[in-house]
């Protein structure tokens, strides 16, 4: 509901800004199309020429068929007279085999209306063809640009910014812009060179008729505006209270079980019967907008034929023009229906595709706040693994916000996470880290590959700074399995090779064995080629861990992380884990995160954080000594492994 | 990727089953219904009307005058007169078409509220074990989206199609009757027009769903990869995701072309083919107007109405399209409709008009599977048999998954188990109306949940023999009255987002001031694990003591105080009830209880050692 309504919010915002700034943004994207479109333009320009012809030649049909000596006075007077040298050459040769009442005219007169319009069509192929293809290719460049945009950002951009409202961005904006390149651009030339067309051909005919036609176009313009606004908003009202609707359910969904324990499911439909209501009166209030709208419009453009009827009845009478040009005038008032209503919606389409382009920009045009900028040299020397952290203290930089204008509700702005952490971890050892949940542990982790940036001159990485090393290098070095096992909805293979460039069958194995899920892969009805998710096997949370362990592992990395990996792990597969990785952890530094004592007891520095503070920091052994938060959770640990052999 | 597969399904166009099925839904506003088509019918000949008029001016006044039947100023005033007409008609298919649109759209929005409405209510009904197997994702999808593609079907698809086909009828049958040689001559390109329809149709059709196909893989790739950026990051996946992504983007690029191409052929395909029967309208016809058979203005007339033949039968197609969508969802919907609602009140329902407080399990064996096979491993229940009596106050305790939480999910039944019997005052659970089972417990939950509406109403929870005073007396009892005073709308204060407003202890304290308001025979306590400051704890346990006292009431138990004062400690490991007896009787087993209790004590003195911080933004992944 929130998102929704600052949609609309922004959307008023946005009308008021400029317009025009917010489009200049495309033109480097329609760049590459100039040539196409100025084609497709000239496709639609010639087009709206021909368009000329099928009326004039329906109006002549009726004049022969009344045999008059001439079709079309008023028209063809002016070639007869030599006046105006363009008509002359036009209509030249339908004058010259011309003759009222003659079988042979009226059958070639037909023939020339359906080549006109074939001719017409061909045009008309050419320009919709080309125009509309741009407008998918422009959209299909976009919308590769906002994702390499996305790659680069670091993750305090995705606190600040929810994965809905970023996805409405990439479909309901992109798709507002693509209006704009498409039939944005197509309505509106087509709109002005049908007008000019007709009008310049009609008044030919007869001014004052055409004067009396057009009446209503400045009507339809403000009716199509103004409804198209009034019928826009309210369809963004209707999909905030479908999305008010859609958390209700959810909500109700989610809390089910609660829901029936108190006995609350009549209150609760009572609760989404108000919901309901206020949407289906939401539907109807834009219902009513639409059932005036199309009638108004109908009713505005019978008012043109009204006037062709009355005004133009009433010349043919008074000799001032024929029966013929009478049906001509007719044809191109029905012509120019659409362009009437095409010139109110286009203004409207590029209004709200600029305030989308503004939201678009907000994303293309937002700067990655971790990269490279800052360093200076490539490293040629690979990384060896040492760790030291110096005096760090971090804080994070934003709270889960909107636009992080506003400081979030209820939680504490600017406290740090962690405080004077100093901790050096010499390259190919083992260290653990432990500590109650919310203590910082998974920060420290986080700032090693900086996915945060820590301050300069805080973390080192071989003795350099952090910041000093290429983000691609640095992470390349480091195998990282996060508290959150994420997989995609790939095949296990391509989730486990997901890291590496090229991997062979044997390297993906051999790291599935090595994780403990290899025995458990070739038991899925695709092994290895079995997708993840729900168009394969929904596997458990272990499974998962396990999965994400091998994806670290075959990256052979220098530096091994692994945030609570096994939180899911009975102890026995743990330990059996623990084992094969004895092998791995020789040579490469590894930061491993536990609540379990079995896990860490073998590395080389346990370190104890609480609430941000390093507390306790040795060997297994010396902590224990030490009588403190390790002893007690080792004994806690004790306990536990006697109740499970019950 | 939200069960996109189900909606790739195309379904028919028309379903008999389904049709008489949504046609039901209309069956209240049959007389609106009824109305809508009466305007219909009067909406068409007013179409009709029109060329009609223009026919008679030329054959009534144009022609006579130029061959000077008739003097000019007695055209001039029939022509004025057929203006007239033509006004009437336009004024008055403009505000039967404005009534028409709104019944029929109001006759829908109500129809979609209904349905909805039986949705959601359908929902609070199903089974407990649907929903371990139904994504929640899917089931919203339902009761919105799905029942908003039959919205579109009433909002752009009936009322326009009923228009539509009755003024083709209408116009054939007319233009027979008038002419039937000219007429044939104007449907002779008919054939053509409908082949070329369904061709294209076929394409877009296909090309359609390649669309949504791929609308449905961006989104999804999109919602992935934003939701697991660190990892792509992490894992330097920046530069094959963006490959990846420019696939999919060009898989629906490349379907979209094919609808362009699709339209680009289509539109001035109907245009060639319209241009042709007006082409035959005045070649034929013009034939018979030089013999003097037929006047101009009956060719010109044919024209006109040829020329609104079209525009239906180009949007027939769209229509078809959104018909179809609309079959599939309420499909879907049905399907959803028809799930059984497996755990039911009993026909003839029990209550219990002054219940004694006695529980008893009788070798209750419970899998979520409903498991059929005693062999089997998922049994989450063995054989489990205790009894409490009348105002004992027991404890569960157990490891994680040793199944405590179970036992209260069969109490309420949400669940029905596979054997044995679980006994209230001597009588089968089963026997008892669902609603009236639940309400005979005081529940507090783990998670102090709250409902959204006002600390008040979540207190009494619409019980109405729970009167304001002694709301106000409870939290005061439970030690909330100062901080509800302190609130601008003291209990009537909303309690916004399910609570997040108020602390957790707050929350706690509010579920406990609900159970003691209730004043229940049997409580059910699942006491929470997350710490509180000191201050709330010892007040929370104050509060518990009073609450226990001379109820019926099972606990799981994760305080030691709690499990101390018990009457009876139940020790349930693996499925099994293994221990059971009184605090000091277990302790001297030194069996399993023993352990535990050690056990939670430590976990006690860690959490006191460390207390928890709760701290912003800590997880790796975009929060949502």
């Amino acid at each position: 509901m929130n998102a929704a309504a600052q949609t609309i919010r922004s959307a008023k915002h946005a009308r008021k800004k400029s317009s025009a700034s917010e489009l200049r943004h495309l033109l480097p994207y329609l760049g590459p199309y100039k040539s196409a479109t100025a084609f497709g333009l000239l496709m639609l320009l010639i087009m709206g020429l021909i368009g000329a012809f099928p009326p004039l030649i329906i109006g002549a049909i009726i004049d022969c068929l009344k045999r008059l000596p001439r079709p079309l006075p008023n028209v063809t007077d002016a070639v007869h007279h030599g006046g105006g040298s363009s008509w002359h050459t036009l209509l030249q040769p339908v004058l010259h085999f011309y003759q009222p009442g003659s079988a042979h005219t009226l059958g070639i007169l037909c023939l020339m209306l359906v080549v006109a319009v074939f001719v017409k069509g061909i045009f008309s192929f050419s320009s919709r063809w080309t125009l509309m293809r741009i407008s998918r290719d422009i959209e299909y460049d976009l919308r590769n640009d906002l994702l390499a945009r996305l790659v680069k950002l670091e993750p305090e951009f995705y606190v600040r910014n929810r994965t809905g409202d970023l996805m409405s961005r990439c479909t309901n904006d992109l798709s507002a812009v693509r209006m704009v390149t498409g039939p944005g651009i197509m309505y509106s030339a087509n709109t002005i060179v049908g007008m000019a067309v007709a009008i310049a051909v009609m008044t030919k005919i007869s001014p004052l008729l055409t004067l009396a036609v057009l009446i209503p176009v400045p009507f339809v313009f403000v009716i199509v505006r103004y409804f198209g606004r009034v019928i826009h908003d309210l369809q963004a009202k209707t999909q905030a209270m479908l999305a008010t609707l859609s958390a209700k359910v959810q909500e109700n969904l989610a809390g089910i079980r609660v829901v029936r324990a108190y006995g609350q499911e009549e209150a609760e439909k009572k609760s989404f019967d108000e919901a309901n209501k206020q949407y289906v009166g939401q539907n109807i209030r834009m219902i009513r907008a639409w059932s005036v709208f199309i009638p108004v419009l109908q009713l505005i453009i019978g008012f043109s034929m009204l006037f062709v009827l009355w005004v133009g009845g009433r010349m043919v009478v008074g000799k001032a023009m024929s029966l013929g040009a009478l049906v001509a005038f007719y044809t191109f008032v029905g012509q120019l229906v659409f362009p009437m209503i095409g010139l109110g919606f286009g203004t409207n389409i590029f209004q709200r595709g600029a305030a989308s382009m503004g939201r678009l920009n907000y994303i293309l045009d937002v700067e990655s706040g971790i990269s490279d900028v800052e360093t200076q040299e490539k490293p040629d020397e690979p990384v060896r693994g040492e760790i030291e952290f110096r005096n760090l203290t971090f804080t994070y930089p934003t709270t889960r916000s909107g636009r992080g204008t506003q400081p979030a509700a209820g939680t504490k702005t600017n406290e740090p996470v962690l405080r004077d952490i100093n901790l050096r971890i010499p390259a190919g050892s083992r260290v653990a880290i432990v500590g109650p949940t919310g203590s910082g542990k998974t920060t420290m982790a986080a700032l090693i590959p900086r996915l945060w940036e820590a301050l300069p001159e805080t973390l080192f990485i071989d003795g350099k700074s952090v910041r000093d090393w290429p983000l691609a290098v640095l992470r390349r070095a480091i195998g990282f399995v996060p508290q959150d096992p994420f997989l995609f909805s790939e095949t296990i293979r391509e989730n486990i090779s997901f890291g590496l460039e090229e991997a062979t069958p044997e390297a993906v194995e051999n790291a599935s064995r090595v994780a403990n899920i290899a025995s458990e892969i070739s038991d899925f009805p695709g092994r290895y080629e079995t997708f993840v998710g729900e168009r394969g096997v929904t596997m458990s949370g272990g499974q998962k861990q396990r999965t994400t362990l091998a994806r670290a592992l075959i990256r052979n990395p220098q530096i091994l992380i692994l945030d609570d990996a096994f939180s899911s792990l009975d102890t026995d597969t743990e330990e059996r884990i623990l084992q094969g990785l004895e092998d791995v952890f020789q040579g490469r530094t590894t930061i491993l995160i536990s609540h379990r004592c079995s896990t860490v007891h073998d590395a080389d520095q346990i370190v104890v954080l609480r609430a941000g503070e390093i507390i306790e920091k040795g060997t297994h052994e010396e902590l224990i000594g030490l009588g403190g938060y390790y002893a007690e959770l080792y004994q806690k640990q004790l306990l536990e492994e006697e109740l499970s052999r019950e | 990727m939200s069960g996109h597969h189900e909606e790739e399904k195309l379904g028919r166009i028309y379903d008999t089953r389904l049709m008489r099925r949504l046609l039901a839904y209309l069956k209240p506003y049959k007389w609106r219904v009824v109305l809508a088509i009466a305007l219909t019918l009067v909406v068409t000949p007013l179409r009709l009307v029109r060329p009609q008029l223009f026919q008679e001016m030329i054959d009534h006044y144009l022609t006579p005058v130029l061959t000077n039947k008739i003097p000019a100023a007695a055209a001039f005033n029939g022509i004025t007169s057929i203006a007239l007409v033509f006004l009437a008609t336009l004024i008055l298919s403009f505000t039967f078409q404005c009534g028409q649109v709104r019944i029929m759209q109001s006759v829908g929005q109500h129809t979609m509220y209904e349905l909805r409405k039986q949705i959601f209510g359908h929902l609070q009904r199903l089974p407990m074990s649907f929903f371990d197997w139904t994504p929640v994702g899917r089931l919203v999808t339902r009761a919105t989206t799905d029942v908003d593609a039959l919205n579109d079907l009433f909002a752009a698809g009936v009322v326009a199609m009923v228009n539509d086909f009755f003024f083709l009828v209408a116009a054939i049958v007319w233009m027979l009757s008038l002419n039937w040689k000219l007429a044939l001559a104007a449907f002779a390109v008919l054939p053509l027009v409908f082949t070329v329809t369904w061709l294209i149709r076929n394409n877009v059709r296909e090309a359609n769903r390649q669309i949504r196909v791929g609308v449905a893989r961006i989104n999804g790739f999109l919602q992935e990869h934003i939701t697991g950026m660190i990892v792509i990051q992490l894992f330097n996946r920046e530069r094959k995701a963006e490959e990846q992504f420019k696939g999919l983007n060009w898989a629906y690029n490349l379907a979209y072309k094919k609808a362009i191409l699709a339209f680009a052929l289509f539109y001035p395909s109907i245009d060639l083919l319209s241009a042709s029967a007006y082409a035959m309208i005045f070649w034929f016809g013009g034939l018979h107007v030089l013999v003097g058979a037929v006047t101009i203005g009956q060719v010109v007339k044919f024209y006109m109405y040829s020329q609104q033949f079209f525009i239906p039968i180009q949007d027939l197609s769209e229509k078809f399209n959104i018909l179809q969508s609309a079959m599939a969802a309420s499909e879907r919907i049905f399907k959803l409709l028809d799930e059984p609602l497996s755990v039911q009140s009993a026909v003839n329902a029990v209550k219990l008009e002054a219940p004694q407080g006695e529980i008893e399990f009788r070798n209750v064996w419970f899998s979520y599977g409903g498991g059929k096979n005693p062999q089997a491993e998922d049994w989450v229940l063995r054989d489990v048999s205790f009894r409490v009596a009348p105002g004992q106050n027991v404890a569960i305790v157990g490891h994680t998954g040793a199944g405590k939480t179970t036992i209260i999910q069969l109490l309420l039944r949400f669940y029905d188990i596979q054997h044995g019997e679980i006994l209230l005052d001597g009588v089968n659970i089963r026997e008892f109306d669902l609603q009236h089972l639940r309400r005979l417990f005081g529940i507090v939950l783990q998670d102090p949940f709250l409902f959204s509406g006002t600390i008040e109403s979540n207190v009494h929870l619409g019980t109405d023999s729970i009167r304001r005073e002694d709301i106000a007396k409870t939290l005061r009892e439970v030690g909330l009255g100062s901080f509800v005073e302190s609130l601008p709308h003291g209990i009537a204060t909303e309690v916004t987002d399910r609570g997040t407003t108020l602390s957790v202890g707050q929350r706690q304290l509010i579920s406990f001031a609900r159970a003691l308001a209730h004043n229940p025979r049997f409580l059910i306590l699942d006491e929470a694990t997350s710490s509180v400051d000191t201050q709330t704890e010892s007040l929370i346990r104050e509060v518990v003591d009073r609450l226990l006292l001379g109820r019926t009431s099972l606990v799981i138990a994760h305080r030691l105080s709690t499990v101390q004062h018990a009457d009876r400690i139940l020790v349930l490991h693996r499925s099994r009830l293994r221990e059971e007896g009184t605090h000091q009787e277990l302790l001297a087993r030194r069996g399993i209880y023993y352990r535990l209790y050690q056990l939670q004590d430590k976990d006690q003195q860690l959490r006191r050692a460390a207390p928890m911080e709760e701290t912003a933004g800590t997880s790796l992944r975009a929060n949502d």
